[in-house]
């Protein structure tokens, strides 16, 4: 439903959209990812990205630089965006803004929590943890043995809680757990963001009900993939996936029997916006998937900018950056590890 | 090709700007270093960028610059190190030691390697300090729980005690079962951990302790006053003292790895008393003994750092150049034979000896075999516009500048700027009183121009700072008008003799001019004072200025066409003179031209004829009889003819240019077919090279319009301009929106009012009503409100109106009738625009 959003929006909004416009001109384009391609060295990109944005951020590192001070200092600028942000943002952006960390809440849960079973330094992992996903409590999470003491402990204090209620079991954590109550919270969140979206309304609604759609089917495609040869039983596989998205209700039917990739394939195919991505892959490749699906990602949420006064543009924002982070660190890993022939393999354009 | 063009005018350092050449310079590669250097002292060198399709780290000299960039990551990081410490780097002139880029590396490197071990070692001392603070103070908030605790539960025993002893009755023995029974389960070994936790997180930590052990514990936690500094982060923090009892060793693992998991530092607590002073001593004694180490490391520290800060600032500049000559070498192009450089780069025809000179000097002193060559190439390119300008000029400058930088070579308004422009502005401001405070708040900025210029100002001190000479010359302007309006903060002054007019007799005492007769000669200068406070008075001065805004606008108008002749004449384009200049011309003078002369000769005569009904009947009615608005005979004749001049005048500025332009445009064209090619092989190197646009595409109807909108531009323009500059009058005469908030604070019935009028108010309102009173307190204040109004509305914000309208009346009305304004400024590569840039 459209409102008079346009007559109102500048109100709280008009700032911080303004800012995250002007963000997003900061995002590379394809000349800056060819002279970054070109780079010899480390200290090649350093150079590049100090007539960038990234520059302040990374002036201060001495020379040896590493991949991951690289990543970690490019992200610390997203990090330091977003606060910004969500410091200006009034309600209703705020939460908003919010429900773009979730994900990473996710993310840091699993990893502390699959660290800690395979007995890694709590320290260690957190270092690792997304700067976005952070949380007070959550270096407590180690001492959880079980998804009931991890909900009672430490994430009842955490926006995540209410996800929680599907996977409550006093099963001992087990790596099929963790990825089970990793997809199950992942599918609460995403339904909850979505509703949070329709409750909004007028053009966030829109745009962003596409952008999450597409987010559920890839959740669902990769966890069809994923479990391909293991015991999860088809109903638990169904249960994991999201209840709305474009493949739902009767794609996600077809997707939880499926045993091979093929039969994945057959299954997306019949929704032309995915034919296109899957009819690139030569069949029985799937390594490919994941840049495809990315890119389809990216020209989405590039397509959220072509509109004005809604809120889509704050969650693209951050998904564009977290992008070009990645592509710069695929970038990184691949000039230090001398692999220049592989840049292209996984980075996504963005413009 | 300056030079040749130049031919007719006498150099006119600010009126043309800087006569450019493009030169190349073909570099030794071995002398290119110093050769670059050099010319960055020099100053006099714009380099064009050879190499704009490669990336920065594809370029020669990209290894350099990251060496510089990260010996300037070093310097930043002893900049830091050093404001942490306190220590300012020295402003004393350094001592000129030559020191080369390696050395300095290297220098730097051991010096960070140095500071930073410095660092690591100190930190790890003050973490054990840290550590051993934190340390004494769980054992002396610890110990006071515990022995607040012993004596609680002491008087809690003896109260029981007493209590039994006091009652003797049949359920002693009942009692004392169930104190056999509490006392078994006490045996149940309770263990307990101390630490610290920081206070933000203490009420997480204890809940989650809660929740983790299902209540089976007990903790007590205390706040330390003083907030410590935490051992890990190094930061002051505000923590609590804890101690949790538990129970188990399930529980312990569980609590160990809270406590692990928010930040809080265990330390081990014995419960023997004796003990807990002999430790509280022992670690007292390690904390002296480690303060004097740490203290002996940082002086040691704090003397490197000082020898770094007597250098830095010579470091700093050096490894600027170095990066800024990098970057430069990076601009020119490698030779095919890659022995030498090549530069190309605009500079002025007057520096090419000093260059020269520079060249040699670096080929001798980074002793080359081959000197670098120097020659100046031929090109089509516009160079950019470079104007000497000196300390008193360069404000001035700036503000024409702010419109547009004028094209290479054309007329630079700024020279007329110098004083039209104060001299406007005081039009608008005129008030000695107030020209008196202004200029001695700009004397002020000049006395002690050499202290603040060094200094960083604020924003707005900064602005006023910059155009301290051009409010030097509008407050000298405003004295000049003010007194002409003979007023001083709105009060009339007979200054130049008695007033030409008295009284009659004593009933034209109501602020009339009627009983009024000339008794003397007429007031020998500026505004006769008795016209103020007369009702007469608005009308009288309303019809002054005005009248002589039309003057002034007219007068600078002309000007402003007159510089459109001169660009033509040094253009050598004889269109613009022909058929814009002389039309323009035409146009402006036969209407308004004519209206100034109007107004000189009614002024002259005393004649009671109705301009304004001239001017518009000129137009509605030419042939009609003027009756009694006859100024001079012939008159209508002459009307008629300006009238018709300017008809005229209107097709003769739109039609014969643009076709003129295609006759001429076809003829060059018809010519260029059989003119024999240039024969010497430089200058067809040259065309190739710098002559890729050099016919542009001539559309005839592009032209036209553009014509079209030109003429309409001045046609109108001319009107709309004139009346423009009664702004000079309306600033001073219209009501002001200022004024008329000022009006309803001191609830005014009526007001009209600008510059002089606002200030008016203040006088007699503010002034005059308080003196009235009689009364010292009522005087103080009013005095006080009247000071501040002053100076808050009428000196800073008056200032700056009257400073925008004459800002607008340069830009609009007397720069658009020739100032082009589509060049580009000169930025030569040199050292000493460096240290501005940064910081």
């Amino acid at each position: 439903m459209y409102g008079f959003e346009a007559l109102t929006f500048n109100i709280h909004g008009g700032y911080l959209e303004a800012i995250v416009r002007g963000h997003r001109s900061g995002l590379f384009t394809a000349a800056d990812y060819n002279n970054l391609c070109q780079c010899e060295t480390l200290d090649d990109i350093k150079m590049h990205l100090s007539a960038t944005e990234y520059g302040p951020y990374l002036q201060n590192e001495p020379s040896p630089l590493h991949t991951t001070t690289i990543v970690e200092k490019c992200t610390l600028k997203l990090v330091d965006e977003y606060k910004h942000m969500l410091c200006q943002a009034t309600e209703p952006l705020s939460t908003f803004l919010e429900y773009c960390r979730y994900g990473h809440m996710i993310d840091n849960v699993v990893l502390i929590v699959t660290g800690t079973l395979h007995e890694r330094d709590v320290q260690e992992l957190l270092e690792k943890c997304h700067p976005l996903g952070m949380f007070d409590s959550i270096a407590s999470l180690a001492v959880a043995q079980n998804m009931r003491e991890l909900y009672r402990l430490v994430l009842v204090d955490t926006p995540l809680a209410p996800y929680f209620s599907e996977c409550i079991t006093s099963e001992d954590l087990d790596d099929m757990n963790i990825e089970i109550m990793r997809n199950t919270l992942y599918k609460a969140y995403l339904e909850d963001f979505n509703r949070f979206c329709q409750k909004l309304g007028g053009a966030t609604a829109e745009i962003m009900s596409d952008l999450l759609a597409f987010e559920a089917d890839r959740r669902a495609v990769n966890i069809t993939i994923n479990s391909i040869g293991t015991e999860l039983t088809r109903d638990d596989r169904k249960k994991l996936y999201s209840n709305f998205g474009l493949l739902y209700p009767y794609g996600h039917e077809e997707l939880a029997v499926c045993e091979d990739l093929d039969q994945v394939r057959g299954v997306m195919e019949k929704y032309p916006p995915y034919q296109s991505i899957f009819s690139r892959l030569s069949y029985g490749e799937s390594q490919l998937l994941d840049k495809a699906f990315y890119e389809e990602e990216v020209k989405r949420l590039c397509l959220a900018f072509e509109q004005q006064f809604h809120y889509a543009v704050f969650f693209a924002y951050i998904r564009l950056r977290e992008q070009e982070i990645r592509n710069l660190m695929w970038i990184s890993e691949c000039v230090a590890q001398n692999q220049k022939s592989r840049v292209h393999d996984s980075v996504v354009f963005i413009f | 090709m300056g030079e040749v063009r130049g031919g007719c005018c006498p150099p006119m350092d600010l009126f043309r700007s800087e006569a450019m050449q493009l030169v190349q310079l073909i570099i030794p590669i071995e002398s290119a270093h110093v050769t670059v250097s050099y010319l960055g002292d020099l100053g006099f060198l714009q380099f064009k960028d050879l190499n704009s399709e490669k990336s920065p780290f594809q370029r020669t000299y990209a290894a350099q610059i990251k060496k510089c960039g990260d010996m300037a990551r070093k310097l930043r990081f002893f900049k830091e190190q050093m404001d942490k410490a306190g220590v300012s780097p020295s402003s004393k002139p350094v001592t000129q030691t030559d020191i080369d880029m390696d050395g300095l590396d290297l220098k730097l490197g051991e010096l960070e390697a140095e500071l930073v071990e410095m660092n690591a070692n100190n930190d790890k001392l003050q973490r054990t300090y840290n550590e051993l603070i934190e340390y004494k103070l769980v054992l002396l908030k610890a110990g006071e729980f515990f022995s607040s605790a012993l004596s609680s539960a002491t008087a809690q025993q003896r109260e029981i005690e007493s209590h039994q002893v006091g009652e003797e009755s049949l359920d002693t023995p009942l009692l004392a079962d169930q104190e056999i029974s509490t006392d078994s389960s006490k045996q149940v070994k309770l263990g307990f951990l101390t630490g610290l936790v920081p206070k933000e997180k203490s009420l997480a930590f204890e809940r989650i302790i809660f929740r983790a052990t299902r209540g089976n514990v007990f903790i007590r936690q205390s706040a330390i006053e003083v907030p410590v500094i935490d051992p890990i982060s190094g930061e002051k923090i505000e923590k609590n003292v804890f101690v949790v009892f538990y129970s188990g060793e399930r529980a312990k693992t569980k609590i160990l790895k809270i406590c692990e998991a928010f930040g809080a530092n265990r330390y081990p607590f014995t419960e023997d008393l004796g003990k807990q002073n002999q430790i509280i001593d022992e670690v007292s004694g390690k904390v002296s003994e480690l303060k004097t180490t740490i203290d002996a490391g940082l002086l040691h520290r704090s003397n490197l750092l000082q020898t770094i800060g007597d250098q830095f600032v010579q470091w700093n500049s050096l490894v600027r150049k170095e990066k800024s000559i990098c970057h430069t070498l990076n601009m020119l192009s490698l030779d095919v034979t890659k022995k030498c450089l090549v530069a190309e780069g605009w500079s002025p025809v007057f520096a090419s000896k000093q260059i020269q000179e520079a060249l040699q000097r670096a080929a001798f002193d980074s002793s080359s075999q081959v000197g670098a060559i120097f020659q100046v190439l031929h090109t089509k390119e516009s160079p950019p516009t470079y104007f000497r300008t000196n300390i008193f000029t360069t404000a001035f400058q700036e503000i024409v500048d702010a419109y547009g930088v004028a094209r290479y070579q054309e007329a630079n308004p700024g020279v007329y700027t110098i004083v039209t422009f104060p001299f406007l502005f005081a039009v608008m401001f005129g008030d000695w009183g107030h020209g008196i405070c202004l200029l001695l708040t700009t004397l002020v900025f000049i006395i002690r121009e050499n202290k603040l210029s060094g200094q960083k100002l604020g924003d707005i001190t900064e602005m006023t700072f910059g155009g301290r000479y051009v409010i030097l010359l509008m407050a000298l302007f405003s004295i000049y008008t003010g007194l002409i309006y003979n007023e001083f903060f709105s009060v009339p002054f007979e200054l130049f003799g008695h007033s030409a007019y008295a009284c009659r007799d004593l009933s034209c005492r109501d602020a009339t001019t009627d009983g009024l007769i000339k008794v003397g000669p007429t007031y020998p200068f500026g505004v006769d004072p008795v016209w103020h406070g007369t009702r007469s008075e608005l009308p009288f001065l309303n019809s002054l200025k005005m009248k002589m805004s039309i003057l002034l606008g007219v007068a600078q108008m002309n000007l402003g066409i007159i510089l459109s002749f001169f660009n033509a004449v040094y253009f050598r384009n004889g269109l613009n003179i022909w058929f814009q200049f002389i039309p323009q011309m035409i146009f402006l003078n036969s209407l308004f031209g004519y209206l100034s002369l109007l107004i000189i000769v009614k002024w002259a005569t005393g004649s009671q004829a109705d301009l304004y009904h001239v001017m518009i009947y000129m137009f509605l009615s030419p042939t009609d009889e003027l009756g009694e608005n006859q100024l001079f005979a012939g008159q209508k004749m002459v009307q008629q003819v300006l009238l018709l001049l300017a008809l005229v005048s209107v097709p003769w500025m739109l039609l014969p240019k643009p076709f003129l332009m295609k006759k001429q445009h076809e003829d060059r064209h018809l010519g260029q077919s059989y003119t024999p090619l240039q024969s010497t092989e430089e200058s067809l190197q040259v065309e190739v090279n710098h002559d890729s646009h050099g016919h542009e595409e001539f559309e005839f109807s592009e032209v036209f319009v553009h014509q079209l909108i030109h003429t309409i531009e001045f046609v109108l323009g001319a009107v709309s301009n004139t009346a423009s500059y009664l702004r000079l009058w309306a600033l001073r005469h219209l009501i002001h929106p200022v004024g008329l908030i000022m009006c309803f604070i001191l609830s005014l019935s009526f007001c009209s009012l600008a510059h002089s009028e606002l200030s008016s108010v203040f006088y007699e309102k503010v002034l005059l009503l308080a003196w009235g009173f009689n009364n010292v307190i009522i005087l103080i204040v009013g005095i006080i409100i009247f000071i501040f109004a002053t100076i808050g509305v009428l000196l800073v914000m008056e200032t700056l109106s009257a400073f925008l309208h004459a800002l607008r009346l340069h830009w609009v009305e007397f720069q658009n009738k020739f100032y082009e304004g589509d060049g580009y400024r000169f930025y030569p590569f040199s050292f000493a625009l460096l240290s501005d840039e940064d910081e």
